[in-house]
This record gives C-alpha cells, sequence and structure tokens, in this order.
C-alpha cells in the first residue's frame, strides 16, 4: 500500500516529463489530467489581477536579467582586445571582436589537450557509472537474497558522506599504488555509483510486476530479461541518469585536482585553474575564452535535453 | 542488522514490499544478486567507507602526506591544537555564516521563484531554463567568471553600482565582502537546483492547492503559509539535506576565486581548511582530524534534522 502511495506521488513530481508515460497507460487517465489542467487554468484566470500580472513579468524579468547579464558580460569579455575590457563605462559591444583570445586558449595554452582529457574521463565514467548503477539496481529490484537491504542502505549510505573526509585517505592508497598523474588515479576512486543505483532501482520497482512475471515464465535469463524487457521500458529514467553523471564527472573538480599535479591527465576545470594562475586578473580575454570553452559542451547537452536531465534530478527527489 | 535511516530516503526504501511482486529467489538467485552488486559495493567500500575509517585513524597521528617518514602516534594532540586555536573558531564561524546563507538564501530564492514561475505567463518556459542553467555550469568556470564579474575595477557589479551612485566594495581584499561574493557566486550557480526541485513539487500539488483555492479565498500570502508551504514540507526537508551537504563541500569556487583569503584565512571554510593543511602545509594528521571533526558535524545536524522532520509529523 505505502509504496504504492509513493510511486503515484514520484508520477505527480514529475509530471511534465511523465506526460508522455502517463498517456500510453490508457485514455482514462489523460482524460483526468485533461479536465484537471483545464479547471486549473480557469482558476488561475479568475485569481490573478492585472496588477499581479504585472508584478510576475517584473520578477521574471528581473530573474532572467541577474542570471543572463553575468552569462553575457562573460561571452563578450571573451571577445574583446585589453582596451575595451580595461575601458569604463562597460562595453557593452565590443568595439573590436577578438577570436583569436580562443585560438591562444586552444592552441598555446593546452586546452585542445585539457578537453580531450576531459572527453576520456567523462566517457569512461559515464560507461562504468552507469553500468554498475543499472545492474545493482537490477539486484535491488528485481532479486531477493539475504541482505539485500543491509547492502542497499550501504550504497545508499555514501551519500552521506562528504568527499573531503575521503580524499586524505584516498590520495595517499592513490599514490602508493603509483596511479597519480594517470586517468586510472581520476577514474577509478570516483566509478563507485549511489545516487544512479538509487534512481535505476525506484524506476525498476515501479515498473509492473505482470511483465517481469511473464518474463520469468518465458524462462527468460538475466540478460534476456534486463535487454529485452527492462531496458526497453526504462530510456526516459536511464537517460535522466547519463545525464547527470556526465554533467557532475564533466565538472568534477577536487579529485582531479589533487591527482593531475604536472596537468597532463588534468580535465578542462583543472586546465582552467592553472590558465587563471597563469594569466588571471591581468589578461582577462582568454581567460574567459578558457571559461567558455570549459562549459560549451555541456551548455549545448543541457540545451538539447534538458527535460531528461530535469527528470532525473526530480526523481532523486522523490517523496512519500 | 538494524538498517540506518538515509534522510529524505526513508519512505521509498525496500522496507514496503508491494505484497503482489514476486521475488527470485534461491541459490542461483543470490548468487546472480552479489555477482549484480558486488562490482558497486566493493568500490564504495574501498574509496568511500575505509577512508571513512582511515581518516579518523589519521587524525590521531602527526603525518607528512608528501613524506616517506612513518607517522607518529599523537594522540589526541591535533584535536586539542585544533581547538585552542583561534583561527579554528574563525573558521568555524565562517563556515556557519557561509553554509546558513547559502542554504536559506538558494532555498527561499528556489522556491520564490518557482512559485513565480509556476504561474501562467508568457515566455516562462525561457526563464524557466535560463534559471536552471547555471546549474550545469562547474564550479571552476563559474568562479572564474564571477571572479571578473565582482572585480572592483572592471567588472560588471562596479558597473552596475556606479549607474546608481555607489562605489564598488572591495570584494577581493575586504573579509567580510569576500565572503559575501563566495556566497552569493554559490547561490547563483545552485539556484536551479533548489527552483526545479520546488518546481517539480508544486506541480505535483496543482490539484490539491487547487480545491483548498476552492474552498476558502483566503488572501494569497495566507494561503502560502497556511496551504503551500505545510504541503511543500517534504520537499523542503529534502533540499535542506542535500544543498547543505552541497555546501558544506564547497572547494572549487573558494579555490578559484579566494583561494580561502584576504588574509589568509577570511573565506577559507572547513573543507578548505582540511585541503591547506593536508596538501598546502603537509599536515595531514591534523587535516584529517579537521575532516573528523566536520563529518561529527554534518551527523549531528543531520541527525537532528530528521529529528525536527518526525516531531512535525
Amino acid at each position: 500500500m505505502n509504496t504504492h502511495r509513493s510511486e503515484d506521488a514520484f508520477k505527480q513530481v514529475i509530471p511534465p516529463v511523465a506526460k508522455k508515460e502517463t498517456a500510453s497507460r490508457g485514455s482514462k487517465a489523460t482524460g483526468k489530467t485533461k479536465v484537471r489542467k483545464e479547471k486549473s487554468r480557469q482558476q488561475v484566470a479568475l485569481g490573478i489581477s492585472p496588477l499581479s500580472k504585472i508584478g510576475g513579468y517584473a520578477g521574471a524579468i528581473i530573474a532572467a536579467l541577474v542570471i543572463a547579464l553575468p552569462l553575457y558580460f562573460v561571452v563578450i569579455t571573451s571577445l574583446k582586445n585589453h582596451a575595451d575590457i580595461y575601458a569604463d563605462p562597460i562595453k557593452w559591444v565590443p568595439s573590436v571582436w577578438v577570436p583569436q583570445n580562443f585560438s591562444y586558449v586552444w592552441n598555446t595554452l593546452n586546452f585542445d589537450q585539457y578537453l580531450m582529457n576531459s572527453i576520456i574521463i567523462t566517457s569512461i565514467l559515464v560507461v562504468i557509472k552507469v553500468s554498475l548503477g543499472v545492474l545493482s539496481a537490477y539486484a535491488f529490484a528485481f532479486i531477493k537474497f539475504p541482505g539485500v537491504n543491509a547492502l542497499f542502505f550501504l550504497v545508499i549510505g555514501t551519500l552521506m558522506v562528504p568527499n573531503e573526509i575521503t580524499i586524505i585517505s584516498n590520495y595517499a592508497l592513490v599514490s602508493q599504488l603509483g596511479w597519480r598523474d594517470t586517468f586510472t588515479g581520476i577514474i577509478v576512486p570516483l566509478a563507485g555509483v549511489a545516487f544512479g543505483t538509487f534512481l535505476m532501482r525506484n524506476h525498476f520497482r515501479s515498473l509492473p510486476a505482470e511483465i517481469m512475471e511473464a518474463a520469468t515464465m518465458d524462462g527468460a535469463g538475466f540478460f534476456k530479461t534486463l535487454f529485452k524487457v527492462v531496458l526497453p521500458m526504462s530510456w526516459p529514467t536511464l537517460m535522466a541518469f547519463i545525464l547527470i553523471t556526465s554533467v557532475n564527472e564533466w565538472n568534477q573538480y577536487l579529485w582531479p585536482f589533487l591527482i593531475s599535479d604536472t596537468g597532463r591527465v588534468a580535465p578542462l576545470q583543472i586546465g582552467l585553474t592553472l590558465l587563471q594562475n597563469n594569466e588571471g586578473l591581468t589578461n582577462w580575454g582568454p581567460v574567459m575564452a578558457g571559461t567558455i570553452l570549459a562549459t560549451l559542451p555541456m551548455i549545448l547537452v543541457f540545451l538539447l535535453l534538458q527535460r531528461s536531465m530535469i527528470k532525473g534530478l526530480t526523481a532523486g527527489a522523490v517523496k512519500g | 542488522m538494524t538498517a540506518p535511516t538515509i534522510p529524505g530516503l526513508e519512505n521509498s526504501t525496500l522496507t514496503h514490499e508491494p505484497p503482489q511482486r514476486k521475488y527470485k529467489r534461491g541459490t542461483k538467485a543470490t548468487l546472480l544478486g552479489l555477482a549484480l552488486v558486488l562490482p558497486n559495493l566493493i568500490l564504495l567500500l574501498v574509496f568511500t567507507y575505509r577512508p571513512l575509517i582511515d581518516n579518523i585513524r589519521l587524525s590521531f597521528y602527526n603525518w607528512n602526506i608528501a613524506s616517506t617518514r612513518p607517522a607518529t602516534f599523537v594522540g589526541l594532540d591535533n584535536y586539542i591544537e585544533w581547538a585552542q586555536n583561534p583561527v579554528s573558531w574563525q573558521i568555524v564561524l565562517q563556515t556557519a555564516i557561509f553554509t546558513v546563507a547559502a542554504v536559506a538564501g538558494s532555498m527561499v530564492l528556489g522556491l520564490a521563484l518557482a512559485l513565480l514561475l509556476d504561474r501562467p505567463l508568457r515566455g516562462r518556459n525561457a526563464v524557466r531554463s535560463l534559471v536552471f542553467a547555471p546549474y550545469v555550469i562547474s564550479g571552476a568556470a563559474v568562479g572564474v567568471a564571477f571572479q571578473f564579474v565582482f572585480d572592483p575595477g572592471y567588472g560588471l557589479i562596479q558597473d552596475l553600482l556606479g549607474r546608481v551612485g555607489l562605489d564598488s566594495p572591495q570584494f577581493y581584499t575586504n573579509p567580510n565582502w569576500a565572503l559575501f561574493m563566495i556566497t552569493t557566486t554559490y547561490i547563483w550557480k545552485n539556484l536551479g537546483y533548489t527552483f526545479v526541485i520546488y518546481l517539480a513539487a508544486l506541480q505535483g500539488l496543482r490539484k490539491d492547492l487547487d480545491e483548498a483555492a476552492e474552498i476558502d479565498r483566503t488572501p494569497r500570502l495566507r494561503k502560502f503559509f497556511k496551504v503551500t508551504l505545510p504541503q511543500l514540507r517534504p520537499t523542503t526537508f529534502f533540499l535542506s539535506i542535500t544543498v547543505l551537504l552541497n555546501s558544506l563541500q564547497v572547494f572549487d569556487i573558494i579555490n578559484v576565486m579566494t583561494r580561502g583569503g584576504p588574509l589568509e584565512t577570511s573565506t577559507t571554510t572547513l573543507v578548505y581548511q582540511v585541503y591547506q593543511e593536508t596538501f598546502v602545509n603537509s599536515r595531514a594528521g591534523y587535516g584529517a582530524a579537521i575532516a573528523t571533526i566536520m563529518f561529527l558535524a554534518v551527523l549531528v545536524i543531520t541527525v537532528v534534522q530528521v529529528r525536527m522532520q518526525e516531531r512535525d509529523k
């Protein structure tokens, strides 16, 4: 009973993305949502005075400016020459466009290599984490074995351990193994997955029980069940898992910062720090160009797939 | 073994099985289950739980992480030294100010924006995306960018303040303004998270809210405190824990913007002090002691939060 309720709540928490799933469940549910929607729209229309509408738009515009203005400022600074950057008041449009800031950062300051490192580290971590997450979620959702609850709590419990308490001992271990300044040293300690396990397990448990039973009766083994039955019904959640993992690993800072001391295997975020050490506070143009290069891939992913990403975040916040 | 309660997750754990689901059981199933779980579990045991314990052990030693000389046992000396150093308490205070401001700021603003952008405004989807966007930018990139945004000579903030006739505060050199700068930057970057979680929760409550609005025509502000806010309590609880844990781990923004300065320690939080002592001052035992103190503090705060939540139920 209890679980059912919490799974209903799960669906309510994520309506914008869950809509498709609900719709495929049959016309009854869809009809209900429609009625509900119309009703709410009517009431909202009745309840809002012109004054509060103006207030609403004013608030939205202020919020948009607070976020967009710094972003715009960074973008134009990356395209300005020295004189424009130090102009007072701010030049909102550069008098000369200087894309050379980007080529300087790219060619002279090793950003091509940092980008490659970021791609290597992120893609390996995503593959490992998503695989481990799906496999352990499968076990936690569908298999009953002694100690399964304790093991699940052991996995989830790591979410409560702040990283600063693990770095000292892990750094010592990685040094002993001779993994400093290697991809292995960056990747392996980050490879365990708790959030994704939780996310996928919750989703697996929301799948209709009959389908799993049918698969068992057909004599389908683990691999067949996973790839032919479970995963095909899990793409939206899996996608969210992949996206959130990509963003997190791409933006990973403290651990790669400690391990990549010569910069040979440094990802972009660390490369940006090295760039800032060399050029910061004097040469803002290239520094801002580097900032944009370190950010652009995730901004693109976000623009294309933000719904999926948001779904993953909100599903992680499931409450009963 | 009684499993520990994980705050924010306790209602959706394995303890309540749906009765109709048939599980695979038996030796073969057990082997399969363990085979699926073990690789992940071993990684977490080796790189999360082992160092957690090991860190506590190290905190009783005097140890240089960069040298091969063996560590010497010093008992509680690291803890005593920490407690007797006035700088420690200054850093604790700064950590508390930053954390409270970051958690409260991002939650209040996130909720306000969620309420605002839940209304039927034209173009709200674009603004929603915009508010969420900084969340996907790395802390390092946001830090570097905002170092220039806050630049007292040529930054964005000084320009805007100049337009209304104000001088820019010295964000890099004044300790209070430096901490303000770090906190604002953190909130700007992480607002998108609290925003989307609250927005999703509001959309989930839509039906109930409508019914409530139908029944009584209370003023909006009262309705917010009497109807909306209590219903959002589970979300608020979840966020208060996740945002707290997240803000207590902030390293990238501080490392990039201020290195813990000005005046050496004005924006140093406990995490940054752990890094400084361990990797810059080569005092890993002392760093480990600070990390342990911090972990215990997090544990106590979380338990208190869970208790408060349970009492309110």
